[in-house]
């Protein structure tokens, strides 16, 4: 288990060196991530609040097909994506194959379920709330989806994380349409798995503990918004 | 609004400030779709920085098995095909979806496994003697399991031997359906034996008890070889800077650079292109 404690040291010894292949695997994950997340939550939050707000015909079915969506295997959106991607596929065209583009479009794809169903939880509770007033204010469905979305944008924070953990943790989408290539789409997920691959598990260890702390650095930046935000609402 | 406006405004500075273009489009590049094997053992890291000097061409590399790496070369994702499974190799260019195989480099497969050495291999240069111990021992053995050019050598060992361990799949032959280094982290990790190509095992940081036990027999040699995909089937390959590549790889200068690549004080490739 010697590895454990070496993967500290290593780990240390990266951050502290300031390699500069490895700020730059660590930037492109961010970019990649935070870019997908912030569209995953565009589309996500408009159709959390739609279906929250507005009744019609198929809604139950919509709402059971983004819950089960939420549990999407990364390799299976990998597969798709690259299907699509590929050359001899629909939008080949495009050469967007192996690109940071694509892995954002299959994170997109990963975790707008995820953002949408989380949306939905938290407005419809708040729905149920405010349909009285909604009504005797006799509000346009487009008034009462962007109430919604601001009264509970607080927990709207939580799900964007929650998308954005998912996103950024993620390695089996990302390397079949990204390709892991050096210097242009290699993250710090492929880049553990190609450490694990060639035997340097201690290497592949102090990545994972970089990982966590940039991710639990975001986490707590998030909360520290969503406590001062909380503290000037109750002002 | 006014978090989520930062937040977006933070996110494009984040793209202009750094400045890697979503869309790959920057200067000269080819994508080659090669196997695990030549990244693992770090032999891309060494050539590709001195061809870069010499020519001015980014070569991107996606490394997967080269099954995958035939089958995404047919679809066109990717210029140039550098791989080793040479009747597979033959195949793709008898569909028309390479234009010419030229061989690069080879070294050679051998049998690695625990220490003890349960199925008493040790010493036994003879490929398939080795594997029928492995087999009548009833050992674990890790097989690749994914189509790649190594699984397609031991596969083709089996056959030679006259035995078929598929038979015995979830027993004693384990099917890991993962790259070599995983397989030999597998194989690490259960004590079992496994086939692989000597220079991912000589790059490998993890052979706890494992050691070489079976090598030499001359039916484990290793060819690897290079392809153009098809500028025919797919318009959009450069074929241009893929056969500058190409015939920098199998040119004095490129065989040069590929005999230079030492890993503790090993060769790991040896170039034979005619």
């Amino acid at each position: 288990m010697g590895e454990i404690g070496q993967a500290f040291a290593i780990a240390f010894d990266l951050v502290f060196s300031l390699d500069r292949n490895l700020f730059a695997i660590v930037l492109l994950s961010l970019k990649v991530s935070l870019t997908a997340v912030i569209i995953a939550c565009i589309l996500g939050f408009g159709l959390g609040a739609g279906l929250a707000s507005l009744r019609f015909p198929g809604r139950k079915a919509i709402i059971i097909m983004i819950n089960a969506l939420m549990g999407l295997p990364p390799v299976v959106v990998g597969l798709l994506v690259y299907l699509l991607l590929s050359r001899s596929g629909p939008f080949g065209v495009l050469s967007l194959l192996y690109t940071p583009m694509a892995m954002i479009i299959a994170q997109v794809i990963l975790i707008t379920p995820l953002v949408a169903a989380l949306c939905l939880q938290s407005l419809q509770d708040l729905h149920y709330e405010y349909d009285e007033f909604f009504r005797s204010l006799n509000l346009s469905p487009s008034s009462k989806m962007k109430t919604l979305l601001w009264d509970a944008r607080l927990s709207l924070l939580t799900v964007a994380l929650a998308g954005f953990g998912r996103a950024i943790s993620e390695v089996g989408a990302v390397m079949i349409v990204g390709g892991n290539i050096n210097h242009v789409t290699r993250i710090m997920t492929t880049a553990i798995a190609l450490e694990t691959s060639k035997g340097t598990l201690a290497l592949a260890l102090a990545l994972g503990i970089i990982l966590i702390t940039i991710s639990v650095a975001i986490n707590a930046a998030a909360m520290l918004i969503r406590s001062t935000a909380k503290r000037y609402a109750h002002a | 609004m006014k978090v989520g406006t930062r937040l977006l405004f933070a996110l494009i500075a984040l793209w202009v400030v750094t400045g890697i273009p979503a869309k790959a489009s920057d200067a000269k590049f080819i994508t080659v779709q090669s196997t695990t094997s030549t990244q693992n053992s770090g032999l891309f890291d060494f050539i590709l920085p001195v061809f870069k000097k010499q020519t001015g061409i980014n070569v991107r590399v996606v490394a997967v098995g080269t099954g995958q790496a035939l089958k995404n070369g047919r679809n066109g994702d990717g210029d140039v095909l550098f791989v080793h499974a040479k009747s597979a190799e033959e195949q793709f260019i008898v569909g028309g979806y390479g234009v010419k195989r030229f061989d690069v480099m080879y070294n050679d497969f051998v049998i690695v496994g625990p220490a003890s050495d349960p199925a008493r291999l040790a010493e036994t240069k003879n490929i398939f003697s080795a594997l029928k111990k492995i087999s009548t021992s009833k050992s674990l053995f890790a097989s690749r399991g994914d189509n790649s050019g190594t699984h397609k050598k031991e596969l083709q060992l089996w056959t030679k031997t006259g035995l078929d361990p598929t038979l015995q799949s979830g027993t004693w032959y384990r099917e890991t359906g993962s790259g070599m280094g995983a397989t030999l982290n597998v194989a690490v990790g259960m004590g079992a034996y496994t086939m692989t190509d000597r220079a991912t095992w000589i790059a490998f940081e993890n052979k706890g008890q494992m050691k070489v036990l079976s090598e030499g027999d001359p039916l484990l040699f290793n060819q690897y070889g290079v392809m153009l995909v098809n500028p025919k089937k797919h318009p959009h390959v450069k074929a241009e800077l893929g056969e500058k590549f190409i015939s920098w790889l199998t040119d004095e200068k490129g065989q040069a650079t590929i005999a230079a690549y030492k890993l503790k004080g090993k060769q790991l490739f040896f170039p034979n292109a005619k």
